[in-house]
C-alpha cells in the first residue's frame, strides 16, 4: 500500500524545513542543496524524495541540471489550516467580551 | 472595543502556538472567566458547539473533565490538569482528549496562561504546545466548516517571492 503522505509530515523535520527555506529563495540543484548540510548526499536526497512525495517540491530539468523548486500553493494549505484555528479562537474570544460584559452589569 | 490586542501566532518548527488577546474587563474577572468551569463553559466552545464541565478542581494536580459537544450530540471529552497555579497571574495545564470513562489518548498539549492589567484593560498571554502537529489537526474536526480562510503565517515568504 502507498503511504498517504501529507503536507505536515513534510514539515516535521528540521532538514525538510531547512530545504523549503533553501530552494524558497531560489530553485537549486541537487549538489548545490547538499552542500549547506553535514548529511549525506543520500539523507539530502531522501528528505527531496519525501518532500517530492508531499507535492511541496518538484524537479524541473534544464539541460543536464535538475532543479529543485517550492511548489507555493502547496504552501498555502498550512495557512489556510493555522488560519482555521486563529477562526475559532477569534470566535471563542467573541463569546467571551459577552460573557464578561454581562458579568460586569449584574455586579452593577 | 474594537482596540482590543488579538495576537495568533503558530510557530510550526518548534509546534508552538501564541495567542494574545486583551479583555475590556478586570483582571480578577478575566482571570475567573479562564479558571471558573460555570464561566468558561459559556464561551471557551465555538458556537454551534457547547461546553459541559463534568467536574472541576482548580488546584495543582487537580482536573477539569469535560466535553465538547455537536449540535448532533456527539460529545469530544478532555481532560485538562493543573500543573502550577499562582493566582491571578499565571496557570499552566495539560490538557489531553479522553474517552468519556476519563482515559486520556497521549500525547496531549502543554498550555501556559499568563494575565496583566493595564488600565482596566485585562491582557492574557496564552502559549500551546502541542506534542505532534497531527494532534492539532484533530482538534480541528468539527470546526471547519464555513471559516473564512486568508493568509497570514507565511505571508510575506510569499510576498517576497512573488516579487521574484
Amino acid at each position: 500500500m502507498e503511504i498517504r503522505r501529507d503536507i505536515f509530515q513534510a514539515i516535521a523535520d528540521p532538514t525538510r524545513r531547512a530545504i523549503i527555506v533553501l530552494i524558497a529563495i531560489h530553485a537549486m540543484t541537487p549538489n548545490a542543496l547538499a552542500e549547506h548540510f553535514n548529511t549525506s548526499r543520500q539523507a539530502v536526497s531522501k528528505h527531496i524524495k519525501i518532500l517530492t512525495e508531499c507535492e511541496l517540491v518538484k524537479q524541473e530539468v534544464s539541460g543536464r541540471e535538475i532543479y529543485y523548486t517550492l511548489e507555493i500553493d502547496k504552501m498555502k494549505e498550512i495557512d489556510k489550516w493555522i488560519e482555521q484555528f486563529r477562526k475559532i479562537w477569534e470566535t471563542r474570544f467573541n463569546q467571551l467580551d459577552i460573557v464578561l460584559s454581562t458579568i460586569k452589569k449584574q455586579k452593577k | 472595543m474594537n482596540n482590543l490586542l488579538f495576537d495568533f501566532t503558530v510557530d510550526k518548527p518548534t509546534k508552538m502556538v501564541y495567542i494574545t488577546r486583551e479583555f475590556d474587563a478586570e483582571l480578577s474577572l478575566v482571570w475567573d472567566a479562564f479558571t471558573k468551569a460555570e464561566i468558561l463553559d459559556q464561551w471557551i466552545a465555538p458556537k454551534p458547539m457547547v461546553s459541559k464541565t463534568k467536574y472541576q478542581d482548580f488546584k495543582v494536580g487537580g482536573k477539569r473533565f469535560y466535553a465538547m459537544i455537536t449540535p448532533e450530540g456527539l460529545e469530544r471529552w478532555a481532560i485538562q490538569e493543573y500543573t502550577s497555579i499562582t493566582p491571578k497571574t499565571n496557570f499552566k495545564m495539560y490538557n489531553a482528549f479522553a474517552d468519556k470513562d476519563e482515559n486520556p489518548d497521549l500525547p496531549g498539549s502543554d498550555w501556559d496562561h499568563t494575565f496583566s492589567e493595564q488600565n482596566g484593560i485585562t491582557k492574557v498571554s496564552i502559549v500551546i504546545y502541542n506534542e505532534s502537529l497531527e494532534r492539532l489537526e484533530r482538534i480541528l474536526d468539527g470546526f471547519t466548516q464555513g471559516m473564512k480562510m486568508s493568509l497570514t503565517n507565511l505571508e510575506n515568504l510569499l510576498a517576497t517571492l512573488s516579487k521574484k
